[in-house]
Order: structure tokens, then C-alpha cells, then sequence
């Protein structure tokens, strides 16, 4: 077998603790003194030298720490890892958007990306020009464009509005039309970044599609996603990355399952250090999503018959207007079960329309005789509504529901569906 | 080789680079049809949404030319060479001034304005600063077209060394635009300062290029000084193709092609040395 991509002793080092937290608590002072301070620094930085400045030192991340691995032409590999845990930007050296640090990957052909679709298209182009110009950027010839321009406009499904200008598309028929150029690329070694995350779910279907052909006709596949379905469909071995290193390799199912109970600092409670939190997710701090059974115990294995309390822990370092805090309820396979924010009640979302700053605890209960038995993943996510996102966790926690008491055990047959409520049957003789 | 077209598989070693980047332009040729693709792309763009359209490519330096001709021609009565009317002796330096100032703007900025690009795909970056400043080509044809009338009106017949001098001026006038344009891309990266300086920059700059007076006023003991300035050259070398006033290329426009030549590869490997780091600062 030919190795196609052998990534050896893989680090990339970023320096954090400058721009991104300068402002954190954003200070009008401490602004204007930094201003003061910046063409100083600018000039130190000239003279290679850095300016001591305390309280404001720069540190530097590992976000890739001596990664190996070799993969074999024509496998797919999925990639999976928690936000910041390396993944992308295993993948963007991979693509040679960025440099290592150190270390060395040998690739052997022309490498695809989908780090993120529709790189370089232009709003006031038409379709057909962006097609055009969007290849280039991939890295196609004009005459290789040309030849696969029909297909292109085929799969993406927007051939009457060819010759508009993008700014006038839909948000699905761009993505549609971004997709379908880079699809088409058809380099020896493809790299998928969660590009599967948007679009509906018809176009989604071909998009995975699209993507077993290019497994089948013997071409490597790297596959990074949150989606787990998508990764058990896809890919039959994977790679679990966790603050930079490579932690496991193995079949698919056995690295989800180790991603999935990665984290737990106890079974049941996701907690999250500074590192683990996005600056980005100011002034919102997530402490720890717990779960609980019915006696208060924190556990990953519950009862279907009985409920079970979830809260998400909190800290708010300053007031959010139009907070909603809430979870996200999936299967291992990465179908939605629910979505609940903490102020869904109308009356609840008026009393907490500004959120003081403090340490907060939003609880709710998952009733009895819902969950059908499996696996499942909960997801937190923090935001104010059209405004901003603080932070999304998608797969913050993975707990187990047993069916011991549910309706219908009798039968040894697993039951459909991610549910299994107690319908009140009544049976009448007529 | 094209790695990019052949069918079997090439491989690529990613590793750290060290020490001086090499210019990699085998990298830049086999992408070169992606700086075609992105001079159409900001022709296309330029005047989208707009009334007055590719006129605009006359207005500008028509426009300037009249204001000028008002101040420095009709108020200030300033002395042209060889009796050439002040019209047509601004405007033929106002083209390539033009073409210089639209292309140090641009490329100047094009990192910054294409980072989505550059922070998702690989392409060699020197594409971006180098499709920006060919892409003012297509301007300044159009209002050259306005100095051919121009000329015809004057009754001003070039001399057939035009037909040399003009491009050659004009690629000298390419090669400062890219050299600058190169140095301040790459620092625009990281520091925005350069988004403030540069309107200040190219203000200074006209200022010390005879766009509205004469080389001539510049005291002979300064013009060697003078004629560090690449752009000094090309103002006078287009005068003296267009309009056959002032010296031929001397040892002057020497000093100015080296200088020109200078700042383009120093900004070449500036550029190469810097664009490792791109993705990750901008």
C-alpha cells in the first residue's frame, strides 16, 4: 500500500495573550493607555525586541503538539476533537494555508480543500463568473473548469440563475453553488471541514454522497466534523486529537465513544477550563453541564423511567441583555432530539431580559418516559438571539439512558426512534 | 512541472521554512492564470453599481488635470517646458501618476481585503499585490486615449522613440507601484497603520514628483537627490516621449530604474519572508 499523507512529530505554535485578550473587560483606561503604548511597541518590535509589559505577557499555545500519523491511499479518515483541540489546524497545514512550527507531512498528489466553501467568490459576479474564478482559486485550470462547468451547474442546482449575481442568491442556492465548485476539484487527497453543517437536508444527502464517491474512486479522505453521524457513515477509522496531541487511533465507533467520554471530569459533569473557553465567548464563562438523577446524584447512566435534571453552570463577568441559555439533546448518530433554552417562557424571558453580571445556575428537567434506551450527547449553547453568540458546545457531554421499566421491555426487540414516551393505550371492544 | 495538472501524484513536503525564503516563482507560474482570473475579477467589480461607469477612468485624471490647470496654469501662471500649454504638459504626467497612485492604494491593501482567501486556501500570496497593480492597466489605456485627442488638438506629433519609451516608462512606473506596494502589504498585514499612512504617503509623494511643475525648477546641485525618486523619472521620460521636452534618458533615469529595481526585490523578499506567517496574523 502507498502511504499518501505521513505527518511526523506535527507541532504549531500560536502566540495567544496579545490583541485577543488585551481588551477583555474593555476599559476606556486601560484602552487609551495601551494606545499610548502602541507605536513603542511597534518600534521594539522593529528592533526585534519584545516590550516587557506586565500584565500583558505573551504566551504561546501548542495547538498542535508532535502529531504522527500515516494514512494509506484511497482510506477515509475521520478526524474528531473538541473546539480548539487542533483540528483545524492540523488540517490547515495539511492544506498549506498555514506553516508548522515543527515537524514535517509528505503528501503525495494534489491536495482538496472544503476548509470552508466558497472562498474568494465575489457578490457582484454571476454565478457563472464566480464558477470561473472560484476554480481558479482552488487551483483548476480554465480548461479544466470549462470542461466540468455543466456538471458543476447541474449538481448545484441553480442553473437558471447562472448568470445573476450572487448577491442576489439565497443563502442555500450560494452554499449550493460553492459546494458544487469545490466538489468538483477532484484532487487525490480531499479535506472536509464541517461544510456539512449547512444547507438542507436533501442537499446534505448529496454532499455526503458526493463525498463516498470520491472514497470509492480510490481517493484519501480527510474528514473533520461535529456531526457524528456523518463521521460513523463516512469514515471507518479515526483519529481523536485533545489540546493538540493525537490521543487514539482505532476504528470509528471506539474513537467516538472515547471522544464522546473525553472531558468528563466525573461521569455526568462536563466542566471547562480558561484554555478549553473561546475569547470570543466574553463576558459569558461556562463553568460545567451536570446531570442528574432523580436522588440528586451526578450520573452518566439513567433511568428512562424516571426524570433527570440537567443545569448548566455558569458565570457571567457582565450583564447580557437577551440572554437564552440552553441545550442541544442528540443521538450518537447526530440526529436533534430537542433544543430548550432557559427562557422559552415568555414571562421568564421578559423577568430576565438583562442578565446582572454573577454566577448562575439554569436547571430544567427532562421528564420521565421520554428517552428511548442508547446513547446520547448533550449540547450547550449561550447566546442572545440575532445578536451574538457566545458559546456553542455541541457535544458537551454523553450520557447513557436505560431502559429498565420502559414500556414494551417485555420484548426483547430494541425499539425505533430516539423516544419511547408512555402512551396511554386504551383498548376498547366495539 | 504543474502539480496541479498531472495525473499522477506529486509530493509536496510541508515543513518549517527557515532562513530566507526562496522567490518560489515556479509556484507563481503555475498559478498564473489566477492572477488573470483576479485582474478580471477587480476590472469586472471596479465600476459595478455606479452611473457614470468606466468613465470614471477619464473623469479622474481629467477632473485633476483641470483643477490644476486653474491653480498652477491659470493663477500661479507656472512655467512649462519648452512653451508646451499647461493642459496637456499636466496631464501627460498625471497619467502615469495615476496609474501608480490606483496601484500602490490596491496592492497596498490587497492582503487585507482578500483575507478570506488567504486564511482558507494556498495559492502563492504574491498573486494578490500583483494582479492589483496590473489591473490598473486597463484605466489607464482608456485615458490615454483622452492625451491622443489631447495631442491631436495641440497639434503635438511624438517622435517614433515613443513607441519604446512609453512602455518602457511605464513598466519603470509598474515596478516602483509592486516594490512599495509589496513592503507595505506585507506590514499592512499586521499592523493596519498602513491604511492611515498611505493616503498621507501618496500625497507626500505627488508632491515631490513634477506632476504640476517642471523638473526643471529643482536647482541643479538637488537633481541627483531628485532623482531618487523612481517616479521623478517616469514623469519626465513621459514627458519627453509624449511631448519631446526635457532631457533623454540620462544617468538620472538610471539612478531611478535602480532604485525602482532596488525596492522590488528587496520587497520581493520581504514579501517571501513574511508570507509564512499571513494566515496566521492577518
Amino acid at each position: 500500500m502507498t502511504i499518501a499523507i505521513r505527518v511526523e512529530n506535527l507541532s504549531k505554535r500560536y502566540k495567544i495573550g496579545l490583541a485577543s485578550q488585551r481588551f477583555q473587560y474593555g476599559m476606556l483606561r486601560d484602552v487609551l493607555v495601551d494606545t499610548a503604548k502602541a507605536p513603542l511597541r511597534f518600534a521594539a518590535s522593529l528592533l526585534g525586541k519584545q516590550l516587557e509589559d506586565p500584565g500583558r505577557h505573551a504566551g504561546y499555545i501548542w495547538a498542535l503538539k508532535d502529531v504522527s500519523f500515516d494514512l494509506e491511499e484511497g482510506k477515509v479518515l475521520g478526524i474528531v476533537g473538541r473546539n480548539g483541540a487542533g483540528k483545524s489546524t492540523l488540517l490547515k497545514i495539511l492544506s498549506r494555508v498555514t506553516e508548522p512550527t515543527r515537524g514535517t507531512v509528505t503528501v503525495r498528489g494534489r491536495v482538496g480543500s472544503l476548509l470552508e466553501v466558497g472562498t474568494g467568490f465575489h457578490p457582484e459576479l454571476t454565478g457563472r463568473e464566480n464558477i470561473y474564478l472560484n476554480g481558479a482559486i482552488l487551483g483548476m485550470k480554465r480548461a479544466e473548469i470549462a470542461r466540468k462547468f455543466d456538471e458543476i451547474v447541474e449538481f448545484s442546482e441553480v442553473g437558471q440563475f447562472i448568470d445573476t449575481p450572487v448577491k442576489r442568491y439565497s443563502s442555500g442556492m450560494y452554499l449550493r453553488l460553492a459546494f458544487a465548485v469545490a466538489a468538483h476539484l477532484e484532487p487525490e487527497i480531499l479535506v472536509v471541514d464541517e461544510v456539512l453543517a449547512v444547507g438542507d437536508a436533501e442537499f446534505q444527502r448529496k454532499c455526503l454522497g458526493k463525498m463516498n464517491d470520491v472514497a470509492s474512486q480510490g481517493r484519501t479522505v480527510l474528514f473533520v466534523s461535529h456531526n457524528m453521524s456523518a463521521i460513523l457513515r463516512l469514515t471507518q477509522e479515526s483519529i481523536v486529537l485533545q489540546k493538540g496531541q493525537l490521543v487514539m487511533r482505532g476504528p470509528t465507533p471506539e474513537a467516538v465513544d472515547f471522544y464522546l467520554a473525553s472531558g468528563q471530569t466525573q461521569a455526568g459533569a462536563r466542566t471547562w477550563e480558561a484554555a478549553e473557553i473561546p475569547a470570543s465567548a466574553m463576558p459569558f464563562q461556562p463553568i460545567a453541564l451536570r446531570i442528574r438523577d432523580p436522588r440528586g446524584v451526578v450520573s452518566d447512566t439513567l433511568r428512562s423511567v424516571e426524570p433527570l435534571t440537567v443545569e448548566i453552570e455558569y458565570q457571567l463577568h457582565a450583564p447580557i441583555t437577551g440572554l437564552l441559555v440552553g441545550i442541544y439533546l442528540s443521538t450518537v448518530r447526530g440526529e436533534y432530539v430537542f433544543t430548550s433554552f432557559d427562557v422559552d417562557e415568555p414571562a421568564h424571558y421578559e423577568q430576565y431580559a438583562t442578565r446582572p453580571a454573577g454566577h448562575y445556575l439554569s436547571k430544567c428537567q427532562i421528564p420521565a418516559d421520554l428517552l428511548n434506551e442508547g446513547r446520547y450527547i448533550l449540547g450547550i449553547n449561550a447566546s442572545s438571539f440575532g445578536v451574538k453568540r457566545y458559546f456553542m458546545d455541541e457535544n458537551a457531554l454523553a450520557f447513557n439512558v436505560d431502559p429498565m421499566g420502559a414500556p414494551g421491555m417485555q420484548w426483547a426487540e430494541p425499539r425505533q426512534g430516539p423516544i419511547r414516551p408512555r402512551l396511554g393505550w386504551t383498548i376498547e371492544r366495539q | 512541472m504543474s502539480e496541479l495538472t498531472k495525473p499522477h501524484p506529486t509530493t509536496i513536503y510541508i515543513k518549517p521554512s527557515t532562513g530566507l525564503a526562496a522567490l518560489n516563482l515556479r509556484d507563481l507560474w503555475i498559478y498564473r492564470e489566477l492572477v488573470w482570473f483576479m485582474i478580471w475579477r477587480d476590472i469586472k467589480v471596479r465600476y459595478k453599481q455606479t452611473a457614470l461607469g468606466a468613465a470614471w477612468a477619464i473623469l479622474q485624471p481629467v477632473l485633476t488635470m483641470l483643477v490644476f490647470n486653474f491653480l498652477f496654469g491659470n493663477i500661479a501662471r507656472m512655467q512649462t517646458d519648452g512653451g508646451i500649454p499647461y493642459p496637456i504638459f499636466s496631464y501627460t504626467a498625471l497619467l502615469p501618476w495615476g496609474l501608480f497612485a490606483t496601484a500602490l492604494n490596491s496592492a497596498s491593501r490587497s492582503l487585507t481585503s482578500n483575507q478570506n482567501m488567504i486564511t482558507k486556501t494556498y495559492f502563492p500570496r504574491l498573486v494578490l499585490p500583483m494582479a492589483s497593480v496590473l489591473g490598473g492597466l486597463l484605466d489607464f489605456a482608456i485615458a490615454f486615449l483622452v492625451l491622443v485627442g489631447m495631442m491631436m488638438y495641440y497639434r503635438i506629433t511624438p517622435g517614433l522613440h515613443a513607441l519604446w519609451a512609453v512602455p518602457a516608462f511605464l513598466l519603470l512606473a509598474i515596478i516602483t507601484a509592486l516594490g512599495v506596494a509589496l513592503w507595505l502589504s506585507a506590514i499592512n498585514v499586521q499592523y493596519r497603520d498602513v491604511g492611515y499612512a498611505l493616503p498621507f504617503l501618496s500625497q507626500f509623494w505627488m508632491f515631490v514628483t513634477p506632476i504640476a511643475y517642471s523638473s526643471k525648477v529643482i536647482s541643479e546641485q538637488w537633481q541627483i537627490v531628485y532623482s531618487l525618486n523612481p517616479m521623478a523619472g517616469v514623469v519626465n521620460g513621459f514627458r519627453w516621449a509624449l511631448l519631446g521636452v526635457g532631457n533623454p534618458p540620462n544617468l538620472l533615469i538610471a539612478i531611478s530604474a535602480i532604485i525602482s529595481v532596488l525596492i522590488l526585490i528587496s520587497g520581493l523578499f520581504y514579501f517571501r519572508n513574511m508570507e509564512r506567517t499571513f494566515a496566521d496574523l492577518i
